[in-house]
């Protein structure tokens, strides 16, 4: 797979993938035949496996996660789009109280390998639910895997591995960067569950995942001209996370910054600081700090970028670290 | 190698239904109520009795023509970047104009997101329509000025939202009536259909008014339904009437016909308003992916404006000086829209913490005072 992707086009190309390889694989959503998705990233799909895999459904959430997990069931592996992330609440009920807990009630007796695409988060000047950041309310729901990437291949390759996982999967596309361009390689070089240092750096490690892993390299290349070697570290998976590569370099580093784009109070970054305190106390050189939204709804387009983390407020974060 | 399943060829015939089995009026042509014929021909419907002055008539007219006036310089403006998003109503004047004037002062709309026809009915400044898809706010208007709730973007959460009004409404004991408007694709969300069941058990004075302009996004109406829209009211215990959409009289007597059946106590009312979407799902949507160009050219000749003012020449209602005035004001409308909106300032940031509750919230206070020194540390220089 030589060459630049898009991200968009490295989910599509998983998509075809996985239907390619398994004539259980199903895609459901609204718009996504015909049309390709609001984003396209089901782009040709529906011509070329026809309308009973690549499924049109009728405008209703909690329909379309219901049945996907009715599919599941009958041994299909459903992947839904829903099709903005504010549009997922309808089928929170199915989703959290359903899909997250049937393998526990059955005592492991039925799978449900359904994956949940969601484009999600802000900064594309768009009217109200259709920015929001609610990987919180997933990460808090035992039974969900919730995972983000951030470049093209991690596009690529961990809607693969999330589709064939066993288990529900949130996949969280972060639609600000559908347009960015990488390389995606032959093969996927992580676990679905891994994180990634994204930039090595020795003097603070900035925490970020989907559409901030950006603005953090952007900060790190800044910080450098200031002399600062700015760690980052995407963490891809937000349940489970991969506390023992954010460990270690939190202990190399001294300080940590999270940045998110969802607000601060009970975001991951709260569970994040938690458990660095926790495990890394006396390699500490300041508290672990956080940056993100705040504790309101997602602001209008016009002042999205008030509400939004981007380089200043990182590197606000960053000298306020150091300063300890 | 792509895997296409072969569920549909494999589809077995199957044993006859019994016809005590079948969906009330399965086989039935649906009927579509209509006062004025395409043509502009005016037809009578022993249903639904309309008298009108020609006064009422020009009215409805300027109505329609503004109506259209302003959505489509709404539409310029975003194509300009004045807007962020647009969300046309054009081939739909008909339905919400005839449903919007149907309402009494004390009624109440609950729209979504595409209703700017029935908010120029309950005389909403067109501009505080433009501020969201702006981007300066998420709507903003008091919705209680003049009974039209804010514009409600996921999909079918108004239909409860009117229910539970007019559930209130039944308490007071007065005499309004509620409008909830959705469309074809919101049939389909359980929300509506759980207002079906709340409006029907409590006998609210709610009319469901569904405008099914034949297409959500790129989904036709048959990816929601088997049945035409308005048999689903005979299963949840109240009538369905499917009118001509782009009929604006016919709209205006089924819609004032069920507005006093549901405020005398009857119960509600399911409008299916039989319309067209003549542009695109919003300003982001490109329908030349999913729909035929010759099926938007048929429903152009149903054009809603256009047969009214057939029916005002042919009966000698106006001429051409009328018409000359409606338009230079429907001009005159577009230049104050154009105005207003390039000169709607962007919002202070602070605006994020104003409002997100009725009273002090530590929380939001402390992030309000984090962020406006945070803002300030940029006019002065310091970085903290």
């Amino acid at each position: 797979m030589a060459g630049q992707l898009s991200i968009a086009k490295a989910l599509n190309g998983a998509l075809r993938k996985s239907l390619e390889n398994d004539p259980k694989t199903v895609l459901m959503g609204e718009d996504i035949g015909k049309l390709g998705g609001v984003f396209r990233i089901t782009d040709g799909l529906q011509k070329d496996f026809g309308e009973d895999r690549v499924i049109d459904t009728p405008l209703a959430e909690s329909g379309i996660m219901g049945t996907a997990i009715g599919l599941a069931l009958r041994g299909y592996r459903p992947v839904v789009e829903i099709q903005f992330d504010g549009f997922v609440y309808p089928a929170f009920d199915q989703i959290v109280s359903q899909l997250a807990k049937m393998h526990a009630r059955a005592l492991g007796h039925v799978k449900l390998p359904v994956t949940v695409r969601i484009p999600y988060a802000g900064g594309i000047g768009a009217v109200e639910h259709h920015s929001e950041s609610h990987e919180a309310y997933f990460a808090h729901t035992a039974g969900l895997r919730v995972v983000t990437p951030a470049s093209a291949h991690d596009a690529h390759w961990m809607l693969r591995q999330s589709i064939e996982s066993d288990d529900p999967v949130i996949f969280l596309e972060p639609k600000r960067r559908y347009w960015d361009k990488g390389e995606v390689g032959d093969a996927a070089d992580l676990g679905l569950h891994d994180a990634r240092i994204v930039r090595p750096g020795t003097d603070a490690t900035l925490l970020a995942y989907g559409p901030m892993v950006k603005v953090c390299l952007e900060a790190a290349k800044a910080a450098e001209e200031d002399g600062r070697r700015l760690e980052v570290v995407d963490l891809r998976s937000l349940s489970p996370v991969d506390f023992a590569t954010l460990e270690e370099s939190v202990k190399r580093t001294g300080r940590a910054v999270v940045v998110h784009e969802a607000p601060v109070f009970l975001g991951m970054g709260a569970e994040l600081a938690a458990r660095l305190t926790e495990k890394c106390f006396y390699h500490l050189e300041a508290p672990v700090l956080r940056v993100g939204g705040y504790h309101a709804p997602y602001p209008p387009s016009r002042v999205e970028e008030a509400f939004l983390p981007d380089l200043d407020r990182v590197l606000d974060a960053v000298d306020r670290a150091l300063a300890y | 190698m792509t895997v296409k399943s072969t569920a549909r060829a494999r589809k077995k015939a199957a044993p006859s239904v019994p016809d005590t089995l079948r969906a009330t009026g399965e086989d039935a042509q649906p009927e579509l109520v209509q006062l004025l014929t395409p043509e502009g021909e005016r037809v009578e419907h022993p249903d639904y009795p309309l008298t009108t002055t020609p006064e009422e008539l020009l009215a409805l007219y300027r109505d329609l023509v503004l109506v259209r006036r302003f959505d489509g310089e709404a539409t310029a403006l975003q194509r300009q970047g004045e807007l962020g998003l647009w969300a046309s109503l054009l081939g739909q004047e008909a339905a919400q104009v005839g449903s919007g004037r149907a309402m009494r002062p004390g009624d109440y709309a609950f729209p979504t997101y595409r209703e700017h026809g029935v908010a120029w009915c309950r005389d909403v400044d067109p501009l505080n329509l433009l501020g969201m898809f702006r981007g300066v706010n998420h709507g903003g208007w008091d919705p209680n000025e003049k009974n039209f709730h804010l514009y409600t973007i996921v999909i079918g959460a108004q239909a409860l939202h009117a229910t539970g009004y007019a559930m209130g409404i039944s308490k007071d004991g007065a005499d309004d009536a509620v409008i909830a408007y959705f469309g074809d694709g919101a049939s389909s969300q359980g929300d509506v259909n759980e207002a079906f069941t709340f409006a029907s058990v409590y006998n609210a004075p709610v009319v469901f008014f569904c405008q099914n302009n034949q297409w959500a996004i790129s989904e036709p109406t048959t990816n929601q339904t088997k049945i035409p829209l308005y048999r689903r009211a005979s299963g949840f215990g109240f009538p369905g009437v499917r009118v001509d959409g782009n009929d604006v009289l016919a709209c205006l007597a089924v819609t004032r016909w069920a507005l006093d059946h549901a405020r005398s106590g009857n119960g509600p009312v399911l409008i299916e308003a039989f319309t067209y979407r003549m542009g695109a799902h919003t300003t982001s949507d490109d329908p030349t992916r999913y729909r035929h160009a010759e099926e938007t050219e048929a429903w152009k000749a149903k054009d809603p404006i256009t047969r009214l003012r057939a029916l005002l020449e042919k009966e000698g209602l106006a001429d051409e000086a009328f018409f000359a005035a409606v338009d230079a004001e429907s001009e005159q409308l577009g230049l104050r829209v154009r105005e207003g909106v390039r000169g709607m300032p962007d919002p202070d940031p602070t605006l994020i913490f104003d409002h997100v509750y009725s009273e002090p919230h530590a929380l939001v206070d402390e992030e309000r005072a984090e962020y406006v020194e945070y803002a300030a540390s940029f006019e002065t220089g310091e970085t903290h």
